[in-house]
């Protein structure tokens, strides 16, 4: 095999494999940060709250896990490798948060830190509270008739 | 058990995000909304709830779940309020996590200095 026959059968192989590794670092990540909030629920439910009380308790101990790793600059260096593993989680959903109001900070704390909060935040809960409210009139409407 | 189920759960629905992020153009900012959206519409036709009580933290920790926790509040409170549900479940069943999601944002912004991130 020439040097050409290879470089081909690299580009040939390589796209994929490279999909599967960040596939395998997304699984491993991301379900790894689902155990963490499985065990932080258990914790929580040991000590007498209830399931509900539990399970928000440990998505805003994940959240406040994931601001502090933000503000060091950590999760960032994770989800270059992670990519979805660290992006899907609510940690992510907190690290789209608190990233931009550290970087913004120097534009002020209302057109800054407290505006480019939302830069990603403000979509995510603009379209779940608008499906949310779909659903609201078709299930208000279906318990009526 | 309810470990593996989480680990193997949360794990997977990340592997969809990162095959959508690979295989798609979309940008990580409307994949979370068209997860947030999914998981309203899985909870809506009744499938996250048994996936929650399959995978614990594997189905809520993800975005999906955030879905989840909207479409709930709003057959919640439309239950107990009627009509007035529709507006209020969504917002206040997610509003602990949403809430410690912008106070930590802000105490983070108060501790450190301003630096890019990218």
């Amino acid at each position: 095999m020439d040097n050409k026959n290879y470089d081909e059968l690299v580009k040939k192989f390589s796209p994929n494999s490279k999909i599967l590794s960040n596939c395998l670092w997304a699984f491993f990540v991301g379900g790894s940060i689902c155990t963490l909030g499985q065990l932080l629920t258990n914790i929580y439910m040991k000590n007498n709250f209830t399931i509900s009380d539990a399970k928000l308790l440990s998505s805003v101990t994940l959240v406040g896990i994931s601001a502090v790793l933000t503000a060091l600059g950590w999760y960032r260096k994770i989800a270059k490798r992670a990519g979805a593993g660290t992006l899907v989680p609510i940690t992510g959903f907190a690290n789209a948060v608190v990233s931009p109001a550290i970087e913004f900070k120097s534009e002020g704390y209302i057109t800054g830190v407290a505006s480019k909060m939302f830069i990603i935040a403000g979509p995510v809960i603009v379209y779940g509270t608008v499906a949310s409210v779909v659903y609201g009139v078709i299930y208000w409407l279906l318990g009526r008739f | 058990m309810s470990y593996f189920w989480a680990f193997v759960v949360g794990g997977l629905i990340c592997v969809i995000g990162q095959l959508l992020l690979d295989l798609t153009k979309l940008t990580p900012a409307r994949i979370l909304v068209a997860f947030v959206v999914s998981g309203v519409v899985l909870s809506a036709i009744g499938l996250w709830e048994p996936l929650v009580d399959f995978a614990g933290a594997g189905a809520t920790v993800p975005i999906m779940g955030f879905g989840h926790t909207l479409a709930q509040g709003v057959e919640q409170e439309i239950a107990q309020h009627g009509f007035i549900g529709i507006f209020t479940g969504g917002l206040s069943a997610c509003s602990g996590g949403v809430s410690a999601s912008l106070i930590f944002g802000y105490i983070a912004s108060l501790l450190t200095k301003s630096k890019s991130q990218s």
